[in-house]
């Protein structure tokens, strides 16, 4: 396989409000999150050669691109609109990046746009129309909550241990939402708090649950030799992976639940491109796909950001937290920042960016001199993956 | 000489006390429980356990016939038969039949099967599941079970010696094409000129024509609609004795319709002794009673009717109860994103219905649904397919999920079981205690009535804990 290393940058980005966005539709979303990032590059509708657009729901199938060309008034260009359930945005991302390291296009956009709150109803509902029978009833937090058991039983952790431990998560992603303005919740709340709560699907309780929110991220992607001719401080591509597997891990006799070979894949072939050997100590921070907290457990030991079983002494120590050897997560995560889920790839994509350039909205969660940083977004039942890895300096 | 293999009864896992029911109206009810068909279970799916059980016990090669009968089918027009030959695994180069309309459709489909059986053997399957009017007391007398029995020509343990029938119309115990709740005449008048007088005509004709004393009967086996006209019939035909030997543990299930014979000749065959007699009757605009010996041990399920009983879940809820019957509305859950289709129930039918998984002949890798590329060697349309619902597994993986069920039955435990073959089953699982699952537990698969989508009935399998 090849690399495209320090071949494509990232030139402007924005990132919506994210929330229930009652009194805002799907259009309004994605102007607003094009616009910042049109300002934030410097360019305009016009300078746009190719668009590619990330929505799941939105407002349902069949809708193709139309979408974004009736919100932005995109016209004349390919638009080209992915469906890759949570890994949606990361997927836009991919093809902006490959349209312009092919060499066929100069700029680009990719846009994940999704509208979750027009439904009427709390949840995504239950299965995805794959079949009449064989996902009825089956919940995105039922499915997810399959890892738990088998991850508690491995290392010898009671239930309330397990719980306890993955509610520690939701602990630190709340802290970290409580500094991002532009997220879902702000609220902290205690490991007590988080314990009691109602059960969603045991052992996940509602705070180990992601919000259901309305949101739009976009970048803006040139090649990077054209970079600085847009801005002085571009964020490089360093590496992407992606690895997408079958909905059905069950086919697999000896998959454990535990170890997701999407995961393994993903982050190993973005490594890879990037040079990096221990992500442990190189890379600076991480956003990865904390749907539910026992999902950002897993991605810990599936990333090689801890040794197998290594995530509860990483966990109970804070590695993970803000200040911590790793932080991961600091916007919020999904947790806390929301996860609509078209978007979510390049909402997260854009705090590495704004982190990397050192020009988070609020200070107060500003990493100090980072380097390089890790965005991730996981879908299925688990098991689809993506990885970018972003870095503010070429080489 | 015809004669029956095995049979089967399955009694749903949950019950509700009649003083539940009682309770709920503010009046008086009568003792014990009643069984009720949880909210995934029908006529079709209770009839389908007991057939796989009897299948298992009394041999599934040479079945050449499948009657099933039942008051309740689930469609009116649609063969119940045909979907149980299905579910079943059984070939497809055979005679299938419903019956219904009468209580005595069960006694009379076991009747047709001897009669007809010749060298082969038929599958005679019941469900039911009859609603009474809320307040009545047919609402706290019913039950819902399911029950199948295995007949066939030669060397059949359980010999069929005679039968005996007698035909009378009368408007006593109804239900209309428009009717959901069993309407009913006045109560002596359906008592006396029905179920005594004439039940007593088909049970005493029998017993005279086989020039039968009442003490030459080991067992008899004659349902009745309430515990009183229980009694006055055995009284009236003398076979108090026989009729008390008659295990009474299905007062704690409740009058199972057309099906209700068929588990009582499942629970009495249980513990039937060679040389006993067994007379079992039916009654429904007319009766027929037909007269067995045991000449040897028949085969017997693997789980019986008194372990069936032994482990069941509490409806605590009235409220529910009404629910499961379908008469009360519950506010909707969150939307399916299911899309119904006979096509795909049609072109998938050996996996969704007759629970068959693949085998790869090259690597031996076995999985759940049939795929015809082999996950682990990529081998293309190399496969033997293997039939699931025979065997046990052991749960992988669990979760319960609070919010995915239907309203009035909430919790969802997704469930990944290990197969003994080794494939995965990945669903859904029922007649569990939610709070008492854990790994390793063993299970068995069980067909379900899913959902209704697309105006029709959406069957597929789940998991339910080893009773």
């Amino acid at each position: 396989m090849g690399s495209i290393k320090d071949k494509v940058a990232i030139i402007g980005m924005g990132c919506s409000q994210f929330g229930e966005r009652w009194d805002t539709g799907m259009s309004d979303l994605a102007i607003e999150a094009s616009s910042e990032a049109f300002k934030d590059a410097g360019v305009g509708p016009e300078d746009i050669e190719a668009c590619f657009f990330s929505t799941v729901y939105a407002p349902m199938g069949g809708t193709g691109s139309s979408a974004a060309a009736d919100a932005l008034k995109l016209r004349d260009i390919p638009i080209i609109r992915n469906e890759n359930w949570c890994t949606s945005g990361h997927i836009a991302l991919f093809e902006a990046c490959m349209a312009v390291a092919s060499g066929m296009y100069d700029v680009v956009m990719a846009l994940g746009v999704e509208k979750l709150k027009d439904t009427g109803y709390a949840g995504l509902g239950m299965g995805r129309g794959m079949n009449p029978v064989l996902e009825a009833r089956r919940t995105a937090p039922g499915s997810f909550a399959l890892i738990a058991k088998r991850y508690f039983e491995k290392y010898g952790l009671s239930n309330e241990e397990g719980k306890e431990l993955i509610g520690r998560i939701a602990v630190k992603n709340h802290d970290n939402g409580s500094r991002a303005p532009k997220a879902h919740f702000h609220n902290k709340v205690p490991l007590e708090k988080v314990l009691a709560a109602p059960v969603i699907a045991w052992p996940l309780g509602l705070f180990d649950c992601c919000g259901n929110s309305d949101g739009a991220a976009c970048a803006i992607v040139t090649r990077a030799d054209m970079a600085k001719n847009f801005r002085d401080d571009p964020i490089y591509l360093k590496g992407v992976g992606v690895a997408m597997d079958s909905t059905m891990p069950h086919l697999r006799p000896n998959f454990d639940w535990i170890h997701f070979g999407a995961l393994m894949n993903s982050s190993k072939k973005a490594y890879e491109m990037a040079g990096i050997t221990n992500p442990r100590e190189e890379l600076d921070l991480a956003e990865v796909h904390d749907c539910f907290t026992i999902t950002e457990l897993a991605i810990y030991e599936n990333f090689g950001f801890s040794k197998p079983g290594g995530a509860i002494e990483d966990i109970r120590s804070g590695f993970f937290e803000i200040g911590g050897g790793l932080p991961v997560n600091i916007d919020g995560g999904l947790k806390c920042f929301g996860h609509p889920i078209g978007a979510s790839g390049l909402r997260m994509t854009y705090e590495i960016y704004k982190q990397l350039q050192q020009k988070v909205d609020n200070p107060e969660r500003q990493v100090k001199n980072p380097r390089l940083g890790l965005s991730h977004t996981f879908g299925g039942p688990p098991q689809i993956s993506a990885v970018a890895i972003l870095g503010n300096e070429k080489g | 000489m015809a004669g029956i293999f095995t049979a089967a009864a399955h009694i749903p896992y949950l019950k509700i006390e009649r003083k539940t029911i009682g309770g709920a109206w503010e009046r008086g009810a009568q003792k014990g429980c009643r069984s009720v068909a949880g909210s995934d279970e029908d006529s079709l799916t209770m009839a389908a356990e007991a057939a796989g059980a009897a299948l298992e016990a009394g041999g599934r090669e040479k079945v050449q016939a499948l009657y099933f009968a039942s008051t309740t089918a689930p469609y009116r027009e649609k063969a119940a038969a045909a979907m149980l030959a299905t579910v079943l695994d059984l070939g497809g180069n055979m005679e299938t039949l419903d019956l219904g309309n009468s209580l005595r459709s069960g006694l009379g489909a076991l009747k047709l099967a001897l009669d007809t059986a010749g060298d082969g053997k038929v599958l005679v399957a019941s469900g039911e599941k009859r609603i009474g009017y809320p307040r009545s007391d047919q609402e706290q007398l019913f039950g819902d079970a399911g029950a199948a029995v295995l007949v066939g020509g030669g060397d059949a343990p359980v010999a069929y010696l005679g039968g005996y029938a007698v035909t009378d119309e009368i408007t006593d115990v109804w239900r209309t094409q428009e009717d959901t709740y069993v309407q009913s005449w006045e109560g002596r008048f359906v008592t006396g000129e029905g179920y005594l007088r004439v039940t007593a005509q088909a049970v005493k004709g029998l017993m005279s024509q086989m020039g039968l004393k009442p003490e030459d009967i080991a067992k008899a086996i004659i349902p009745a609609p309430d515990p009183r006209s229980g009694m006055g019939i055995l009284k009236k035909t003398g076979l108090s004795q026989a009729g008390e030997a008659v295990d009474s543990q299905l007062e704690q299930v409740g009058f199972c319709g057309a099906a209700h014979p068929l588990v009582m000749l499942a629970a009495v065959l249980e513990q039937a002794q060679p040389g006993e007699k067994i007379l079992v009757a039916a009654y429904g605009d007319g009766a027929q009673a037909l007269l067995f010996e045991v000449k040897s041990a028949p085969a017997l399920p693997a789980v019986s009717v008194a372990q069936q009983l032994a482990k069941r879940g509490e409806l605590k809820s009235y409220a529910r109860f009404l629910s499961f019957n379908g008469l009360v509305e519950p506010q909707p859950g969150e939307p399916f994103r299911l899309v119904p289709s006979a096509t795909v129930t049609w072109r998938e039918r050996d996996s969704l219905l007759r629970c068959r998984g693949s085998k790869c002949q090259v690597c031996g890798t076995a999985a759940f649904p049939i795929q015809r590329i082999c996950d682990h060697c990529r081998s293309m349309d190399q496969f033997d397919t293997v039939r699931l619902s025979s065997m046990t597994g052991e749960v992988f993986t669990f979760s319960r999920d609070n919010l995915a069920g239907r309203p009035d039955d909430p919790v969802i435990v997704q469930t990944v079981v290990q197969m003994e073959n080794g494939a995965r089953f990945y669903g859904l699982m029922t007649d569990a205690d939610p709070n008492q699952v854990d790994l390793g537990m063993p299970v068995k698969l069980t067909l379900r009535r899913m959902h209704d989508l697309g105006g029709f009935h959406n069957y597929f399998w789940k998991c339910r804990p080893v009773r």
